[in-house]
């Protein structure tokens, strides 16, 4: 089913997050924000939650870390110790100083490349997918906000465009979606 | 935003709008290459040709076409390859530890000293595998469950912490680095009208759309991956120090190796970012964006590490003598007054005495003279690592088997033939990756750009009605002068 979905353009970040806050004061739901860098304090207003990518590094590191050790107790003690320097694999403690450079670096391994992939999945930004960008300016110099009118039935189309008009927007564009 | 004082020079100079950044960023990149381009690139093509042509002699001849004999069993490839680790070092110190210490004038800097590290860090990486002389075997350095029967690496090995810390380190700056640049490539997706362009940086670019959920994602998978980073830089060139200080040759089996080792890569890192910075600002004209308040910042680390490095020169001098044994002491003395005492006194003369004039403001202002003196401590850093390496082993424990390296002319076109494939990657890169972290860029403008500084930027129309200034109003633009 196509959607109405309303873009307002502003040519100033801080213009942007302003406007946000007035409609947000007056209750209308903000769907969305295209930039083209990070607008510092836009999250709070348009409702964007902290995202738990960090949550997922830990966990990410931490299974490197178990790996890196069981790994390393399998090969070097249990499945083919050797007697190195007359310093034998005898036990995985009495060896463990020498295991720490690679169980640090397994760890740091998993931890980036598990929370890079992650990133990419949940963006759904991967080689070959589709820019959703509503304006080719939004990545140059250009921010817009995008408003839904099922998400704002509280108020009708001419008042949304009332109340954009008086946040600093210079154009305003609408789109069915589907 | 970060409250900044009036007074700070403007980390962008010129009257910058967000527009005026993009198109400044992306016009070498739209426009025809110029010929000087050309020049340099075939110039850096023949040169890597060259070393390419050296290794496959190498690989099919077998290493005795080196200057290596039995007691020196390591020289040039070593060298090099600790070398070109330590300049691999700047970018992601750069990038990481300067972006969690909040540094702004990273963001001019940062992705082309990335490059930089990855470049360098693929040239350091061929070094340990042609000199295993059978190069098609170097997947052997991996723990993988083989046909030879439970036969495994060994996990005790410095060699194979080298392994693990090389990868790791390669492959988390090349993240690092692509997530850094697909908002860029889309901003360069948007701009290019050609079908195959368009099509290649919408490839590249992922679909990126600029979401405010995803620079939310965007900004802490950057900081933690420079938390995760950060330690890194430190880690591997310590680890690369434990080839030398875990064994038992005289000038090598040291503690102070891990410290003075990973001081010494961000010396020699820092140098290469200010030869490589120097000219492209020039030739890019990227003046407005890396200027000397950077290049000053840059030779402060410079003159920093040095120091370090001077510090730690000194007191292995010292601990030599003070340790009382005799074969470290002769190590030592033999540095210094030993057939190879040239080399050790060039990176005497380059490594200690040379970053100490950077104390002088007019010096580490000076553009020609910090061009200068990058190059100047790239030699003495690659004296460094061959004074180490070199010296210390052709004294042996018996006399009878003392000698000297020589190196071949292979030695020679290896060495030059990776700066040649390193420039090719760099030029390659300038060309048609954006050299300025644009999207970053465009976030220290209000706070460090020449025009809001200086309050003489256009107040926007909504704010001149609704009196404010400029509109943010939690950045500070008053004068206090």
């Amino acid at each position: 089913m196509a959607e109405k979905v309303i873009y307002a353009m502003y040519d100033d970040d801080d213009v942007l997050k302003d406007g946000a806050k007035k409609l947000v004061a007056k209750g209308v739901k903000v769907a969305d924000v295209f930039s083209p860098f990070p607008i510092h304090g836009i999250d709070p207003i348009i409702g964007v939650k902290q995202t738990r990518l960090g949550i997922m590094a830990f966990l990410y590191g931490l299974t490197g870390t178990a790996l890196a050790t069981l790994g390393m107790n399998y090969f070097m003690i249990h499945d083919w110790p050797m007697n190195i320097g007359g310093k034998p694999n005898d036990s995985y403690l009495d060896n463990v100083l020498a295991f720490i450079p690679i169980t640090f670096e397994f760890t740091v391994l998993c931890a980036a490349h598990g929370m890079a992939i992650t990133y990419l999945l949940l963006n759904k930004t991967l080689p070959g997918m589709p820019a959703t960008n509503p304006d080719p300016r939004t990545t140059d110099d250009k921010f817009v906000m995008e408003l839904r009118l099922s998400d704002n039935n509280q108020f009708s189309e001419g008042e949304l465009m009332a109340m954009l008009n008086d946040t600093g927007v210079v154009e305003v564009d609408q789109k069915d979606i589907h | 935003m970060h409250k900044e004082a009036a007074i700070r020079e403007p980390l962008i100079l010129g009257h910058k709008t967000y527009h005026q950044i993009t198109e400044d960023v992306c016009k070498p990149i739209e426009d025809k290459a110029p010929r000087m381009w050309y020049i340099l690139f075939g110039i850096a093509l023949i040169i890597g040709l060259y070393g390419v042509g050296c290794i496959f002699y190498l690989l099919g001849t077998g290493i005795g076409v080196w200057g290596l004999n039995k007691t020196v069993g390591w020289a040039w490839d070593i060298t090099n390859f600790v070398w070109w680790v330590g300049i691999g070092h700047a970018g992601t110190l750069i990038s990481a530890v300067l972006l969690l210490f909040r540094q702004k004038w990273r963001m001019a800097i940062n992705r082309s000293a990335e490059a930089m590290t990855i470049f360098a860090v693929f040239m350091a990486g061929l070094f340990p595998l042609i000199h295993m002389g059978r190069l098609w075997v170097g997947y052997w350095t991996l723990p993988l469950p083989n046909h030879f029967g439970s036969l495994w690496v060994n996990f005790n090995s410095p060699l194979l912490w080298d392994v693990f810390a090389i990868s790791t380190y390669l492959s988390v700056s090349l993240v690092f680095w692509y997530i850094g640049l697909i908002p860029d490539f889309a901003t360069i997706r948007d701009r290019v009208k050609k079908p195959i362009p368009k099509k290649m940086y919408s490839i590249l670019s992922f679909g990126w759309s600029g979401r405010a959920k995803h620079w939310n994602r965007f900004e802490l998978v950057s900081l933690v991956l420079a938390g995760v980073a950060t330690p890194l830089v430190f880690s591997v060139h310590s680890i690369v120090s434990f080839d030398f200080a875990t064994s038992v040759i005289p000038g090598w089996h040291t503690t102070i190796f891990p410290p003075y080792f990973v001081a010494g890569a961000v010396f020699s890192g820092f140098a290469m970012v200010q030869t490589l910075l120097l000219v492209m600002r020039k030739a890019m004209k990227l003046e407005a964006y890396i200027h000397t308040r950077h290049v000053e910042y840059m030779n402060i680390v410079i003159m920093v590490t040095g120091s370090i490095v001077g510090t730690a020169y000194i007191t292995e001098l010292f601990i030599s003598w003070y340790s009382g044994v005799e074969y470290e002491a002769y190590a030592f003395f033999n540095r210094a007054a030993g057939p190879y005492w040239w080399a050790y006194w060039s990176m005497m003369t380059c490594n200690v005495v040379s970053p100490q004039l950077m104390w002088f403001k007019k010096l580490r202002r000076s553009l020609l003279f910090t061009f200068i003196i990058s190059i100047v401590v790239n030699i003495g850093m690659w004296f460094e690592r061959y004074v180490i390496i070199v010296t210390s082993i052709h004294r042996d424990y018996l006399p009878s088997s003392w000698s000297m390296h020589y190196p071949s002319h292979i030695d020679l076109g290896v060495y030059v033939g990776t700066i040649g494939l390193f420039f090719v990657f760099f030029l390659l890169f300038a060309r048609f990756f954006p050299v300025l972290a644009l999207n970053e860029l465009k976030t220290i403008l209000k706070s460090s750009g020449e025009s809001y500084k200086n309050d003489t930027a256009p107040v926007h129309p909504y704010f001149a009605k609704n009196g404010h200034s400029h509109g943010h109003d939690d950045h500070d633009n008053t004068h206090n002068h």
